[in-house]
């Protein structure tokens, strides 16, 4: 579930988000494009967004949640300042990649998924970043990791916690 | 429409072209198994369980397809019962059962559930797939209906149903692949949704993934009780299904044998809803003519049905102004219990423990709505489903089918043909006009089928020309059954296309008589009788079988009347019998208000 949207400070990007259904309403796919809209409005796709799109475009609030948590590019929950992303593709994988994706989670106190109390991680598993010499690897932001170990951890982590 | 020919496992079959393989082989005497489908309402080729080897016109098509889906072809050739096939069908069912929470000794649907009965006919007698089963999340906040995912299948008749079929839409499938979890949005409880509790989902669902919450424990306790008086009410619609549960025939009248074995059980008394229904009419005809002669608000639409009543106050609170003002016949029957019926029999009303017997979910929650009660006390303080009380009578071990034939205690038990039919769409109309028809020509009329508003038709309309202050004034009326059609009729109303006087509405396809708490009847079975018309045919047959046919003519309702309550819609009708409606919080979120306030600015 996720935590309660500030409703009057996001009034303006309700009132962008009707302005954009109304100008899609004749298309098709009405319901994708608007939430690819909504999650570049908002950031995420929390239920008081879901709740807008599902009286506006007519369509019930569990179709409207059962299309965004099928597809992997839509946030439910806020994305935090920085973004961890642990690969686990093969090479990782055989290399201990579980073992930094649970340090993450632990150091963190948060599944694969969510974000930190903070807001300021975002912890996601990725598919093979390209850099399988490293492996392995974990990115955040733009900055690579590689050759982990998992009590490197928390030392990587307090770079971003400044 | 055109016909084509194709060949069945051998056999001819000429069948028109837009049939499925599935409904041909059916004509032809093949039973394909199947199990998410459901004839109208789900056919989405989910389960692979009706799969068949096809070629046409010797070109084999690619892989087996599902027959639901396959429409036939000239020239196509159909084999159902190759090794092939066989092996296929068998392993995706082991593939279901695999994730599925197999304690079928102490399900609710053993003995009704169609995987179960799948996996006796496909002679599975062994899962090699030993793998992670999904997280078991079960929901059972709400009073009527309890979902558990451990069970759940991932069919999707429950989501069709809902959506389709009732057009209210609380479930869908969410997340994707292992973790896919049919479920309302945002993990939300059935008790926070638009749900209505009609319970066509439990209908549909083959097996106990949505089931309704059980309260027979309760009822056995209060039996138990030494110091509690035990009251029993069966609804209309109760009737016609019960002798389902005990084997037979869908649509069998059993009035006199489930008399018979509520007495058994232990009820001190077996009373009937229908006199309370018959006691509805004469409060709702009465608020009906007021309404008309005095300028009230109009159309007036019945309020028999909680999930109606829910759906109205969730999706239409502005028409909550035209729901007649009565308490359903469940709520009436307890509120008079307590009352009228305590005071002549000299019983503390606070020991009398009121339970009905309802073809319904939702009455479960109706029961629990804080207003229905009188002076602190419940009217009804458990609501049973036509299920349950099947197995309360299985529990005890009584035989059901043998019983004699017994009648309900008096007073409060007797009841005319106008009460019978309430638990068929159109059956509330047809109740009222007999009655309103007699008041307002001061006649006794003969003429008093109104076959207009019979029938299973979405929407029915009829009017009726009746003399009101002197002058012949045609009423207009509108019958709707399930939530999409009263939302058809609603809208109608709303944009001014059509005015009615009167109107009915009944949450469930059918009316009561295809609740939501009513005997299963499996998917297979439905393509064979249908439990709506059969039911209702039953309810139908008992009016005409009745002396009495009018609601006003019941005599205990009468006697009702002249002792306690006076008249229609008299003070104390209003205290007992009368209740007040409001919207409903569904979907709440954190910051609800400024929520609400924002969409108000910004529309």
């Amino acid at each position: 579930m996720s935590r309660g949207l500030d409703v009057r400070a996001n009034e303006r990007h309700f009132v962008e988000l009707k302005d954009y259904i109304e100008s899609i309403r004749d298309s098709q796919g009405l319901l994708m494009q608007t939430l690819h809209k909504a999650q570049e409005i908002f950031g995420y796709l929390p239920i008081e967004v879901q709740k807008f799109i599902s009286s506006e475009l007519d369509i019930s609030l569990a179709e409207v949640y059962g299309v965004t948590t099928f597809y992997t590019q839509f946030n439910i929950e806020p994305k935090g300042k920085h973004k961890i992303g642990v690969c686990l593709g093969t090479a990782c994988y055989v290399k201990g990649a579980r073992s930094i994706l649970d340090q993450l989670a632990k150091e963190l106190d948060i599944e694969v998924g969510q974000t930190t109390a903070d807001n300021l991680f975002t912890l996601e598993a990725t598919r093979c970043l390209g850099c399988c010499g490293l492996a392995p690897v974990i990115m955040i932001d733009q900055d690579v990791y590689g050759k982990l170990e998992a009590n490197n951890i928390p030392e990587i982590l307090a770079k971003y916690r400044d | 429409m055109d016909k084509v020919n194709l060949t069945i496992n051998g056999i001819n079959v000429n069948v028109p072209k837009d049939y499925t393989v599935l409904m041909a082989a059916r004509e032809a005497g093949i039973d394909i198994p199947t199990l998410c489908f459901l004839k109208d309402i789900n056919e989405i080729a989910a389960c692979r369980v009706c799969v068949a080897e096809v070629d046409i016109k010797g070109q084999a098509m690619r892989n087996l397809p599902a027959t639901c889906v396959l429409q036939v072809q000239e020239g196509m050739n159909v084999r159902t019962n190759t090794r092939k096939v066989r092996n296929a069908v068998k392993m995706n069912v082991e593939l279901i059962l695999a994730n599925h929470n197999r304690e079928c000794l102490t399900c609710m649907r053993n003995g009704s559930c169609e995987l179960q009965k799948l996996c006796d006919e496909l002679n599975i007698n062994h899962i090699e797939f030993q793998g992670t089963k999904r997280e078991t999340k079960i929901d059972e906040l709400s009073h009527s209906i309890v979902r558990d995912s451990s069970k759940c299948i991932l069919c999707g008749r429950c989501v069709s149903t809902c959506r389709d079929l009732q057009e209210i839409g609380i479930l869908d499938f969410t997340n994707r692949g292992f973790n896919t979890e049919v479920a309302p949005a945002f993990d939300y409880s059935m008790k926070d949704v638009p749900c209505v509790y009609c319970g066509q989902c439990i209908q549909a669902c083959p097996v106990a993934a949505l089931r309704e919450k059980s309260h027979i424990d309760e009822v056995w306790d209060a039996i138990d009780d030494p110091d509690k008086y035990v009251v029993v009410q069966t609804a209309p619609g109760v009737r016609a299904s019960l002798g389902e549960e005990f084997g037979l025939p869908v649509g069998t009248d059993v009035t006199g044998r489930m008399v018979a074995a509520l007495k058994r059980l232990g009820f001190d008394k077996v009373f009937d809803t229908n006199f309370s229904a018959d006691l509805t009419i004469l409060e709702e005809g009465t608020e009906l003519l007021a309404r008309v002669k005095n300028g009230g608000k109009l159309p007036m639409i019945t309020s028999c049905s909680p999930g109606w009543i829910r759906y109205c106050e969730i999706n239409y609170p502005e028409f909550l102004e035209n729901l007649s003002s009565c308490k359903s016949p469940q709520q009436m029957f307890g509120a008079i219990v307590k009352s009228y019926y305590a005071e002549k029999e000299g019983i503390d009303p606070k020991k009398i423990f009121c339970v009905s017997v309802m073809p319904c979910t939702s009455k479960k929650t109706e029961a629990n709505r804080p207003e229905m009660e009188v002076d602190g006390l419940r009217d009804v303080d458990v609501s049973l489903t036509t299920r349950e009380l099947g197995d309360m009578i299985k529990q005890a071990r009584i035989n059901f089918v043998k019983l004699p034939d017994e009648n309900p205690d008096s007073i409060l038990g007797q009841y005319t043909g106008a009460g019978a039919i309430f638990g068929a769409t159109g059956g509330v109309m047809e109740a009222a006009l007999r009655t309103v028809a007699d008041i307002l020509t001061g006649q006794d009329l003969e003429d008093i089928e109104y076959e207009s508003v019979r029938g299973i038709e979405g929407v029915k309309e009829a009017s009726v020309t009746l003399p009101i202050d002197g002058n012949d004034t045609e009423v207009k009326i509108a019958v709707a059954h399930g939530t999409a059609n009263a939302a058809k009729v609603l809208e109608a109303v709303k944009s001014g296309e059509k005015e009615y006087h009167f109107i009915e509405v009944m949450a469930c396809p059918g009316g009561c008589v295809h609740g939501g708490g009513q005997s299963h009847v499996s998917a297979k079975a439905r393509l064979e009788v249908n439990p709506k018309t059969k039911r209702a045919d039953a309810l139908y047959e008992l009016d005409k079988s009745l002396a009495l046919r009018k609601s006003h003519k019941n005599p205990e309702v009468i006697k009702l009347y002249e002792e306690y309550l006076k008249e229609p819609n008299s003070p104390i009708s209003h205290k007992l019998l009368h209740t007040h409606y409001y919207e409903q919080k569904v979907y709440e979120v954190e910051k609800e208000k400024e929520y609400k306030e924002l969409m108000a600015r910004i529309k």
